[in-house]
């Protein structure tokens, strides 16, 4: 069965706000589930909608069977929700958070007790137990919000970007945390994110999503399969007049061509091959060349792939 | 689980954060203590004129202040559910089976209490000044209509909390409520001193009906039947305002 079923969402945020434009996807029981696109990309909007903060204008979604319009309160009682910004209560201690959280939930006290203590012994907390969270760290305050949307052993887990605003080291942490909690807790999770590495490494199927949709689903791996070759980066000297995709394009190995400003992104049969015979030919006809990679597809090829546009250049433009 | 139970959760959660801070309480105690002891030696004299009921205006104004008191008070419950809003707190209640209205009641309930703990305290100080406010009948009175009228401008304000979600506004509606409410009442001055077409107005006033309330056991000619109806208002003011609050919750989900 499936624990998640979105159906051509659609939301309009004032006139011409267009967050969502048809989303769709499912996600099966006991799935790790990605959604991955830059800002503004329309992640947030879905997962507000299955949590029942916000209504979509058109479209409907069941969260383990139930309509999130229509049983909204019986969706909040399977669900968790860690959303990006916090929620916690900074002038109160973790463990009250949590203890509050389960009562809110319909916890009995003995039960809500013991879980929190549990949770805070596994999210590495229990040190800061009492202390009050606005003297957490920034990892501490995450895993708390993690551990609180865990609190009443839900069948879903949402969970918006859990590592933006973490240090490198704090991001490693987490993943290490999620990872064994996919594997421990018999729990679907959807997470949202825009690091491309994230997605890799925790979600065991990504959605890819542009500007309010799907544009490519399939397993990290798969969809980097599908990219067959490897991938090549050029990066010109001055911005691509035309003249540089249409040499590259039309040289023997080469799969596709890709232009994103100065970027010119090749996907070719034999990195190693393919290169001397690019540069030659640019060279040839004058063009300059700032700097050359080769690589492995990785979901950043994957993403330009699809939407035509690379993903950095995209997520500065969406802000937020 | 019931509205009441998540409201006593909540309720247990907002006391608990402000009895870390207890300072506020006192905080919001500093200008009715103005009032209470330089204003009323200022105006000491003005019982001079007739219609005061008592020749001591300390007696007089003392139940007045403790209104005026739990008044400012609730009307400035908004700032703490707007903190709610900005931290995403709020956000995360609505994705538990919490009721909006038990969200909203515990504020309103928490105002309710600490516009009480703040009348009790002036009624202390008024005590210290040799304002007896009619024994125990009349401090029960002066604190329940207390408590009603800071609830009921909690419900008030938690409203325009919820619709204009900025503190910046937040403030601009209770400066801008504050006083005029205050003039059109009787906490300063007899209503027979007041020119007849604010008394009339002021009959509207559910800040008069509080004051109107609290005093009736202070001054001679007790009617209780008076108190009654007047405490009764003011209940059902304040299920008004909740009602308000309860209603700009609906509107500020919808823009989400």
């Amino acid at each position: 069965m499936d624990a998640i079923v979105v159906d051509g969402l659609e939301k309009t945020y004032g006139k011409d706000v267009r967050a969502l434009d048809g989303m769709s996807f499912a996600v099966p029981e006991g799935q790790v589930f990605g959604l991955l696109g830059p800002n503004g990309a329309g992640k947030s909007t879905t997962v507000r909608i299955l949590v029942t903060l916000t209504r979509p204008d058109a479209g409907a979604a069941t969260v383990v069977g139930h309509d999130v319009a229509r049983e909204p309160t019986a969706v909040r009682r399977a669900i968790g929700y860690v959303p990006q910004a916090s929620g916690v209560d900074r002038e109160a201690t973790g463990r009250e958070n949590l203890l509050l959280q389960g009562h809110l939930q319909g916890m009995r006290s003995a039960d809500a007790e013991q879980r929190a203590d549990e949770l805070l012994e596994l999210f590495a907390l229990s040190e800061k137990r009492d202390a009050l969270v606005r003297t957490y760290s920034g990892g501490q305050k995450r895993r708390l919000d993690v551990a609180t949307g865990l609190m009443h052993r839900p069948q879903v887990l949402f969970l918006d970007e859990p590592t933006t605003g973490l240090d490198p080291e704090a991001r490693a942490a987490m993943w290490e945390e999620l990872s064994r909690l996919a594997a421990a807790e018999k729990l679907t999770i959807l997470l949202t994110t825009h690091y491309l590495e994230e997605a890799d490494r925790l979600a065991e199927r990504v959605a890819i999503v542009s500007r309010g949709q799907v544009v490519a689903e399939g397993s990290p791996d798969a969809l980097k399969r599908e990219l067959r070759g490897e991938a090549v980066t050029v990066e010109l000297a001055a911005a691509a007049d035309g003249k540089a995709p249409a040499i590259v394009e039309s040289l023997p190995g080469i799969l596709e061509v890709l232009v994103d400003g100065r970027r010119l992104h090749a996907r070719v049969e034999h990195g190693a091959q393919a290169v001397p015979t690019i540069l030659s030919a640019l060279d040839a006809e004058g063009v300059h060349v700032a700097a050359v990679t080769v690589s492995r597809p990785s979901l950043d090829d994957v993403y330009l792939h699809y939407t035509g546009r690379d993903f950095r250049s995209d997520d500065e433009a969406g802000g937020s | 689980m019931t509205a009441i139970t998540q409201t006593g959760f909540l309720f247990l959660r907002v006391m608990r954060n402000l009895m870390r801070q207890p300072i506020w309480i006192v905080f919001m105690l500093v200008q009715p203590m103005f009032w209470l002891l330089l204003y009323s030696q200022l105006f000491r004299r003005i019982t001079d004129l007739p219609g005061f009921g008592t020749h001591s205006y300390i007696d007089y104004l003392t139940p007045g202040i403790a209104i005026m008191t739990a008044f400012f008070s609730g009307s400035w419950a908004g700032m703490g559910t707007i903190e709610d809003l900005d931290r995403g707190v709020v956000e995360r209640f609505l994705t538990t089976p919490a009721r909006r209205s038990a969200i909203v009641s515990a504020r309103i309930v928490q105002s309710g209490v600490v516009a009480t703990i703040q009348a009790l305290i002036v009624l202390l100080v008024g005590l210290a000044l040799g304002a007896t406010n009619g024994g125990a009948p009349g401090w029960i009175v002066i604190l329940l209509a207390s408590g009603l009228i800071g609830a009921g401008f909690a419900g008030f304000s938690n409203g325009v909390a919820l619709l204009t979600r900025r503190e910046e506004s937040m403030i601009a509606v209770a400066n801008f409520i504050s006083l005029p409410l205050l003039f059109f009442s009787s906490i300063l001055i007899a209503k027979s001193l007041i020119p007849s077409w604010m008394r009339s107005l002021s009959l509207v006033n559910p800040v008069e009906w509080s004051v109107r309330a609290a005093r009736g056991q202070v001054l001679p000619h007790t009617d209780w039947g008076a108190i009654g109806v007047y405490l009764v208002l003011l209940a059902l003011f304040t299920l008004g305002t909740g009602a308000f609050a309860t209603w700009s919750f609906r509107s500020y989900q919808r823009t989400l």
